[in-house]
């Protein structure tokens, strides 16, 4: 479970575990956070905790609510995040998932009513309505209006592309290759490979790929009668993997690849 | 109408770098024009079960029905034949993976997600339920045509998060439909003009999760003249990103228009008029 941090300059004054879909921070004593400083507002900010993501809102205090210095409305928070209301500070930790679920974690579930699959039972799951499993708690500042009908909004194929994840790993440090032209009319040009795919050839002709991966640089044929030949042989269908130096002749045309330092 | 003439097709499925079974299923039929991707879910193998049960009867009773009536036939309802045949056939397996779910306690709680797409009369017909998805490549333009079931897309629909921090989310996983789950499940169908030289792509999340769309978008330019060198590429970018859930993809090149054939009766008829 997600926890806040709560400390002044350097003294660590309380954690402050997320368990509640709603915790909110202010001077009153009402508050889950109660600040007593008059820097504080009232009710001064809340921290909206959605199964394993939590989300910080501003209520229109008077000084402000700041994430890493950035003043913010609303604010979508990562682990380590630094809350600042005056002179307090507020750290977002949420725990990385053990290893044990972590293969669990990945797996496609589904989120229904009432049913508590994927936390350990003390998290509070916000529970839908039982007519729409779909419906997703909300947060009080959203309107209820504004709340999702995919089954309307998708008629149009005009929407906007899809997040996908951050790559997990970070590729380990390739030397960066690039491609010299040998022969022909743009002979002595040069060409880095930063891409993850760069293309070579005469599309309809003779074009072949070459694929940037984590460990090392691969050719391989895409179309045309002629395979592409490397160091003087010829390239069946495979991947190849390439080498510093190594000479590849492509619709006529030479060219050398080689890492760069 | 042999759609294989006008279509190119490549499945591909793989269990990833971090799973041992593989809970997808793919299948294509490109005769009929259509192709059902489903990524499984629950315990033990029973996300194999209810993925392998959704494609297999998909597969069999799409077939059957398309070749009782093309598939672009009006209906009464003014709604496509396959339309009509993609509604009912899913609640239908829906109803079959929930009684088997019901009846043994192995198959307890499976479920699958579904994405079905039906090629006819220069038209994609699209039915899908969950996170997979459905993408489409028009020249430079690559769009997601599906829009997923998902705690994750609601949260963006309503403004909770942009499409920058979803990214970062931690609720990735979570579906809000699927098929199999529930007594009654709404497919969402859609009909989308098709043109000749489209690519499109079936994907599980084990695919989109791990790829981000401007790489998908790529590698669909680079590589539509070799659509199985493709799919590899894109199975591969997964698996070098982490490939931590099953990989599974479909991709269908238009070569060329494919309008219904409207008989030669019907083409008489209009001479006169």
């Amino acid at each position: 479970m997600a926890k806040l941090i709560l400390s002044m300059e350097t003294t660590m004054l309380k954690e402050i575990p997320l368990s509640k879909e709603r915790t909110t921070i202010g001077r009153k004593p009402h508050n889950d956070i109660q600040i007593d400083n008059l820097a504080i507002s009232g009710e001064h900010a809340v921290v909206i905790t959605i199964l394993n993501d939590s989300f910080l809102e501003d209520l229109g205090s008077t000084n402000g609510t700041f994430v890493n210095g950035q003043s913010v409305k609303k604010h979508f928070l990562k682990n380590g995040d630094t809350i600042e209301l005056g002179k307090y500070r507020l750290k977002y930790v949420s725990e990385i998932p053990q290893q044990t679920s972590s293969a669990d974690f990945e797996r496609t579930m589904i989120l229904r009513p009432g049913a508590n699959q994927h936390q350990p039972a003390s998290g509070p799951v916000p529970a839908a309505p039982p007519e729409t499993p779909a419906a997703a708690p909300m947060p009080a500042a959203t309107e209820p209006g504004s709340q999702a009908t995919p089954a309307h909004m998708a008629t149009s194929p005009g929407m906007a592309p899809q997040p996908a994840a951050t790559p997990q790993a970070a590729a380990p440090a390739l030397p960066l290759g690039a491609i010299q032209i040998l022969s022909g009319g743009n002979a002595g040009k040069e060409m880095e490979l930063t891409k993850t795919l760069t293309t070579l050839g005469k599309p309809g002709v003779q074009v072949a790929v070459i694929a940037r991966r984590p460990h090392g640089y691969f050719i391989t044929h895409v179309e045309g009668a002629n395979f592409p030949v490397v160091n003087g042989k010829a390239l069946d269908t495979q991947a190849h993997q390439l080498a510093d130096h190594d000479v590849i002749e492509l619709a006529g045309v030479k060219m050398e690849f080689f890492l760069k330092n | 109408m042999d759609m294989s003439a006008v279509l190119e097709v490549v499945t591909r499925s793989e269990p990833g770098m971090v799973r041992t079974n593989n809970e997808d299923a793919v299948m294509a039929n490109p005769v009929s024009g259509f192709a059902v991707l489903a990524d499984g879910m629950g315990g033990y193998n029973a996300g194999e079960v209810a993925s392998g049960m959704a494609t297999a009867l998909l597969g069999e009773e799409l077939e059957k029905s398309f070749l009782q009536r093309e598939p672009s036939n009006k209906e009464t309802s003014g709604k496509f034949w396959a339309e009509v045949v993609l509604e009912t056939e899913m609640a239908r397996v829906n109803g079959s993976i929930y009684q088997a779910a019901q009846s043994q306690p192995q198959y307890s709680g499976m479920g699958t997600t579904l994405v079905v797409g039906v090629f006819h009369d220069n038209k994609v017909t699209v039915g899908h339920i969950g996170d997979s998805r459905l993408y489409r490549l028009r020249g430079e333009d690559f769009q997601q045509i599906t829009r997923d079931h998902s705690l994750l897309q609601e949260q963006i629909d309503s403004g909770l998060i942009t499409i920058e921090q979803a990214r970062h989310s931690q609720n990735k996983n979570l579906v809000t439909r699927a098929v199999g789950i529930d007594p009654e499940v709404a497919a969402e169908i859609h009909n989308h003009e098709v043109f000749p030289g489209d690519v499109y792509l079936f994907c599980s999340d084990g695919l989109n999760d791990m790829v981000e769309d401007d790489e998908i978008a790529m590698t669909l330019g680079a590589l539509s003249a070799n659509l199985e060198l493709c799919a590899t590429q894109l199975i591969q970018m997964a698996n070098d990103n982490g490939g931590r859930d099953n990989v599974s993809v479909i991709l269908v090149k238009v070569k060329e228009e494919f309008p219904a054939a409207r008989g030669w009766w019907s083409r008489l008829l209009a001479l006169f008029k």
